[in-house]
């Protein structure tokens, strides 16, 4: 048994409103630089939805992500190394910036520039990648916002699979749900096992998955290797970048930017302990329905006596063991069982868990308003097709989603009768695995949700590997080479690289007063 | 034989190697994230593909043919019965054909990266000449095929030969084996040790990181980092 530990994710989607607070903070955080403004570390997509990149979910066109053998092993579903590194040259499944969206600014500056004419001088769209003017935006960040766009585009959406789907084209029918989205931090990631210069690495410590800068050598296997398509190449730099799970804030014991900044309170950040000595196993199962309880199979319990022994033997900080005992990230994924990973038959096996979202009743008139259990809707009345969240989140497989939204509705259900009539009935948590007490706590994470409730972060021991007072008056986050921006101004080797934008002319006059 | 050739030949090699060499270290020692492939890929694809793939099967062949015909001893060649003249034909048609494949490659490349707006606005001085001068050193080098076509005797490769491995085994006499050579040749291994010259300022470098990729082949899918 190989014990190591992980800061693990879990959002939960029954409480997102769509707000993409967490992908604005991000952006202003990590990406608002050259070459990497069409990239999200964090986006919030609307599905159903082809989403960004389009269609990332169709591994058939973009080959994401690994696929099991006929000999029972993993292989990159971009191919073999051999394959993957005679590729280099041109790689056949990259995404070109126009399945993200061309990144555009405007022309801010003619409103003031224009001379004077009988119309309003309008703002024109400025392509960041020409600097000429844009005819017409055709696709940015977030298109199909709140179904935005016409359903025959939308419904290429991949979670369609095995689903009527053109009863959802009716108006009465339409559901909508929101997934926010980010690096999974995988405990088996495909973008580590395609990266012909070996610059990406997960770290042992918190499972952080990172591209050591100076290495990357920008073959851009990594980006199509990543069937999430959560790494992004930098066309200025020429290098590739991702999330970096904001790890300078949780070796901090802080939580990633946008969980802080999350208006929803959906975002938990927990400690799980897991058995890297099962990983390849429970990635190579055979059936895509196994997976999710073959990932559930390499936690481990921060409870368990044994464990505990066995985790201090291998070096895990007390800190960690403790705050793995109170991870909310453990107990919605392994004793709730609420949380699923996102896409499980990638085989990635992912570490952003999702909470699937209960939704309206189908139908009020069909059900009378009022399902079998009270006012409290029954799962199965749901507007959002149960087929379609397991195909999110269990490769197609129902019953954990269902018995999950069961879980969630017997909370309701428990918590209403205790705080309307004031009695505790174990009765409503029928149909679930859960006791009153635990039914409570559940409650007081997922809805009240409190800061210290919600991050459960303990701080790296840095102390233990190095000796932090040569860290005095260093710098800070940098891009390499020392504490530059990345690329030394006057370097014999090339300069950074600038994105073109140019901006409408100024008019002559003015350039002529300009100069004076 | 006068100073310039001798300067040309006989020690602008040393020059053009020295700085390939220590260029090279200095940029993977202190300049390490300016170290890249410069793939453009991601702002248009156009005929990249078939463009680049044939540019690389070509100059690759074109590197390996030039270092087994150039530093492989002519004893070996003798002791191997192989005939200098059959060797001069056998590495007109090789490099022949992989300089045809070169030249539609770089060629394709270059229509691409002129012929697009997004590559035009984003492309360096340092990108355009890169790309200008193996143009111009593979003309010349497909050139020097039809000289040779003049004299096939081998004699003239032979001097070429002793001449690239009297540089490489240090001794001074070298550039006077090639003194009587065409013009072309010698402007071709002008542009050609100019290229290892500006190897270290461009793009090129990651040509060392695309042979080191080698390793991959032989390399575990997982890697996990340990903290320090």
């Amino acid at each position: 048994m190989k014990i190591r530990a992980q800061i693990g994710m879990v959002l939960n989607l029954d409480k997102c409103i769509g707000c993409h607070t967490c992908s604005v903070t991000c952006k202003n955080v990590w990406t608002s630089r050259d070459g990497v403004e069409y990239a999200w570390f964090n986006n919030v997509e609307t599905k159903p939805g082809v989403g960004y990149p389009k269609e990332w979910e169709n591994q058939d066109k973009w080959k994401g992500g690994w696929v099991r053998r006929s000999d029972g092993k993993l292989e990159p579903r971009q191919g073999s190394r051999l394959k993957i590194l005679s590729n280099i040259f041109a790689n056949p499944n990259l995404p070109s910036i126009d399945e993200y969206y061309e990144p555009f600014t405007y022309d801010y500056e003619h409103l003031q520039n224009a001379p004077e004419m009988i119309t309003p001088p309008t703002a024109r769209p400025v392509s960041v990648v020409t600097g000429k003017k844009m005819d017409k935006i055709e696709w940015g960040p977030n298109w199909e916002d709140d179904l935005g766009g016409e359903f025959s585009k939308r419904s290429k959406d991949a979670l369609f699979e095995g689903i009527q789907k053109e009863m959802y084209s009716a108006f009465e029918n339409t559901f909508m749900m929101y997934l926010p989205r980010l690096c999974e931090h995988c405990l088996n990631p495909a973008c580590v096992a395609s990266c012909p210069s070996g610059s990406i690495y997960k770290r042992e410590d918190d499972g952080i998955v990172l591209i050591d800068q100076d290495k990357c050598r920008g073959w851009r296997m990594c980006v199509s290797g990543c069937p999430y398509k959560k790494i992004y190449y930098n066309w200025t730099t020429g290098k590739a970048e991702k999330c970096i799970f904001c790890y300078p804030r949780i070796e901090a014991g802080q939580p990633t930017v946008c969980s802080e900044t999350c208006v929803g309170r959906i975002r938990y950040l927990g400690v799980l302990l897991y058995d890297a000595d099962k990983i390849e196993a429970a990635a190579s199962v055979e059936d895509p329905k196994s997976l999710y309880e073959a990932q559930l199979g390499v936690f481990l319990d921060p409870n368990a006596p044994e464990i505990i022994a066995e985790a201090k033997k291998q070096g895990i900080p007390d800190a960690w063991l403790t705050a793995a005992q109170k991870s909310p990230v453990y107990k919605m994924a392994m004793e709730w069982k609420v949380a699923f990973p996102l896409h499980p038959e990638y085989r990635t096996l992912p570490m952003v868990w999702y909470i699937p979202p209960l939704s309206p009743i189908q139908s009020a008139l069909e059900n009378g308003l009022i399902g079998e259990n009270g006012i409290i809707p029954d799962v199965k009345d749901l507007r959002i097709p149960i087929r379609y969240l397991a195909n999110l989140l269990t490769a197609g497989k129902e019953e954990p989603v269902v018995k999950a939204l069961e879980t969630m509705v017997a909370m309701r259900r428990y918590m209403r009768k205790k705080s309307v009539d004031k009695v505790s009935d174990a009765a409503t948590l029928k149909g679930t695995h859960l006791k009153p007490l635990q039914v409570e706590e559940m409650y007081r994470v997922m809805a009240i949700a409190n800061y210290e409730d919600r991050f459960v972060i303990p701080t790296t021991h840095k102390e233990m590997v190095e000796n932090t007072f040569d860290d005095k008056a260093s710098c800070g986050f940098s891009f390499g080479n020392g504490c530059s921006s990345g690329a030394t101004e006057h370097s014999l080797f090339g300069k950074k690289k600038a994105t073109p934008i140019v901006f409408h002319d100024l008019r002559r006059d003015r350039k002529a007063n300009a100069s004076q | 034989m006068n100073t310039l050739h001798q300067f040309l030949f006989g020690v602008y090699p040393y020059i053009a190697l020295s700085i390939f060499l220590l260029g090279s270290l200095v940029r993977f020692d202190r300049e390490q994230y300016s170290w890249k492939s410069e793939s453009s890929q991601l702002l248009h694809r156009g005929s990249l593909r078939l463009g680049n793939i044939l540019f690389h099967i070509g100059i690759i062949g074109l590197f390996f043919g030039h270092m087994v015909g150039l530093l492989t001893p002519v004893a070996v060649w003798d002791a191997l019965g192989v005939a200098h003249s059959f060797k001069q034909v056998f590495a007109m048609t090789a490099g022949g054909i992989m300089g045809t494949l070169c030249l539609i490659g770089v060629l394709i490349l270059l229509q691409r990266r002129f012929g697009n707006d997004r590559l035009a606005a984003n492309s360096t001085w340092r990108d355009k000449l890169v790309m200008v001068w193996i143009l111009l050193t593979l003309l010349l080098g497909l050139s020097t095929i039809f000289v040779s076509a003049g004299h096939l005797d081998g004699h003239e490769m032979v001097l070429l030969m002793t001449w690239a491995q009297h540089i490489i085994t240090l001794r001074g006499d070298a550039a006077s084996y090639i003194a009587g050579a065409s013009i072309v040749f010698k402007m071709h291994l002008f542009m050609g040790m100019s290229l290892f010259l500006i190897f270290p300022f461009t793009r090129l470098v990651h040509v060392w990181s695309g042979f080191a990729a080698v390793g991959y082949l032989g390399r575990a899918w997982q890697l996990v980092r340990p903290r320090a």
